[in-house]
């Protein structure tokens, strides 16, 4: 844990809500959340619950019916589209399920491409895009296209390219929902090393092995949040009980 | 059979050895079919001599052992409301899992969901130990294999904690309209 003053992320009272009269639907309910800098906190909870839909709300992909959201001070819910989508493109990076890799550019063209549309330099582009290849392990896979990839390669290139701005928060939706288990530890270490380099991170999954990298996890249940475990701190310590050593551990 | 499951299952109200095995058959489905029936009352005669439980002959049938109506004292309700709340693992009793939500729910002592919820408290805790030992583990190492057995055991306990919230989940959606 490496949190320090103010939070990256912070929501009071976020709903949203589809439909009307008696098919009204809170999504989101009445959510509270605060992600402390270098946090990793992940959200869990049965499909349907909200939680995706949270997400979108806490990235600015989608505005919320009600309530109020600041990213590193800066309120959300009421800026304008424009000021919105600068913001998404400068400060958050989104990491999602299914990729979403452009499949005619190669990887190193994926991870340059938001740096490319933000207005930074071909060179500073390239440079930059290198060195996150080289820290998620794919430097010599470069100029592969996302096809000639595994799906936790794509992952990886996928969490490359969410840091290319060098975002104040990551989201993450399912990220390992769609990789086998050998992927998932690939990413799973990832996540670690971001969370290790002080990275803001909040994650959706409803993979308990993801959940379990998070300072925090909160569980959320028809839109709101229910419970919350905090992970770090005060090791339970007790892997030889878990093993069946505890003969041998005495 | 745990002490505390037919402490338990007494907490809803004072009741005969033949309706405790009844819950408990219920409960347990075929699995209670191998369950012997002289346990209960076995376990209730220990309870009453802890102190735990009490009863009383119900009037016109004396000295039938099955007429008792047995009851919680005080120290029972205690041991009872401890037990609900102890989170234990990885003593690999899901049966004593499963009836402590039945108990806890037919009694209205504890939500079932709070105690699912300490429950995953405790294993997710767990899991992020195992998980960060694998992890730091090189690829191929044997201790990285015992670690990973670790960690998929931890893993389907919490996919059948998601189960029993399933489960649990809708009898109380009436609760949350009360809010």
């Amino acid at each position: 844990m490496n949190e320090t003053g103010a939070p990256v992320l912070r929501a009071r009272g976020l709903r949203k809500q589809y439909g009307k009269g008696e098919g009204l639907v809170r999504a989101v309910d009445d959510v509270d959340l605060e992600v402390a800098s270098g946090e990793t906190v992940a959200v869990t909870g049965p499909s349907g619950c909200g939680k995706s839909t949270l997400l979108h709300l806490l990235g600015g992909l989608d505005r919320p019916t009600a309530g109020e959201l600041w990213l590193t001070g800066q309120r959300l819910d009421r800026l304008g589209e424009r000021a919105l989508a600068r913001l998404r493109r400068d400060k958050v990076g989104f990491v999602f399920q299914a990729f979403h890799l452009m499949d005619e550019l190669t990887a190193a063209e994926n991870v340059e491409l938001p740096a490319l549309l933000a207005g930074r330099s071909a060179r500073w582009s390239r440079q930059r895009a290198r060195a996150l290849l080289e820290q998620v392990g794919l430097a010599d896979r470069a100029g592969f296209l996302p096809s000639a990839l595994s799906g936790g390669q794509r992952q990886r290139v996928a969490i490359a390219r969410a840091l290319v701005s060098d975002p104040q928060l990551v989201l993450a939706d399912e990220p390992t929902g769609n990789l086998d288990s050998q992927a998932t530890i690939e990413v799973l270490r990832l996540l670690e090393s971001l969370h290790a380099a002080g990275q803001t991170v909040v994650i959706v999954t409803h993979d308990s092995r993801i959940a379990a990298t998070a300072d925090r996890m909160i569980s959320m249940r028809d839109g709101s949040f229910v419970d919350e475990t905090r992970l770090t701190g005060g090791s339970t310590g007790s892997l030889g009980t878990l093993a069946g050593l505890n003969g041998l551990t005495e | 059979m745990q002490q505390e499951v037919v402490l338990a299952m007494l907490a809803k109200e004072p009741s005969h050895g033949y309706q405790l095995r009844a819950r408990l058959r219920q409960a347990l489905g075929p699995l209670g079919e191998a369950m012997n029936d002289g346990q209960v009352y076995v376990t209730l005669t220990r309870l009453e001599k802890a102190g735990l439980a009490t009863s009383e002959q119900s009037a016109g049938l004396p000295d039938r052992p099955d007429r008792k109506v047995y009851a919680l004292t005080a120290a029972g309700q205690q041991r009872v409301a401890a037990w609900l709340a102890e989170v234990s693992w990885p003593r690999p009793d899901l049966a004593e899992f499963h009836l402590k939500l039945i108990a806890a729910a037919a009694a209205g002592l504890a939500d079932p969901l709070s105690i699912v919820d300490a429950q995953r408290r405790e294993l997710l805790r767990r899991l992020r130990d195992a998980q960060r030992a694998a992890l730091a583990e090189p690829d191929g190492s044997a201790a990285g294999l015992l670690l990973e057995g670790i960690v998929l055991r931890l893993q389907a306990d919490l996919h059948w904690l998601e189960a029993c919230e399933r489960n649990w989940t809708p009898r109380l959606t009436s609760r949350k309209e009360h809010r």
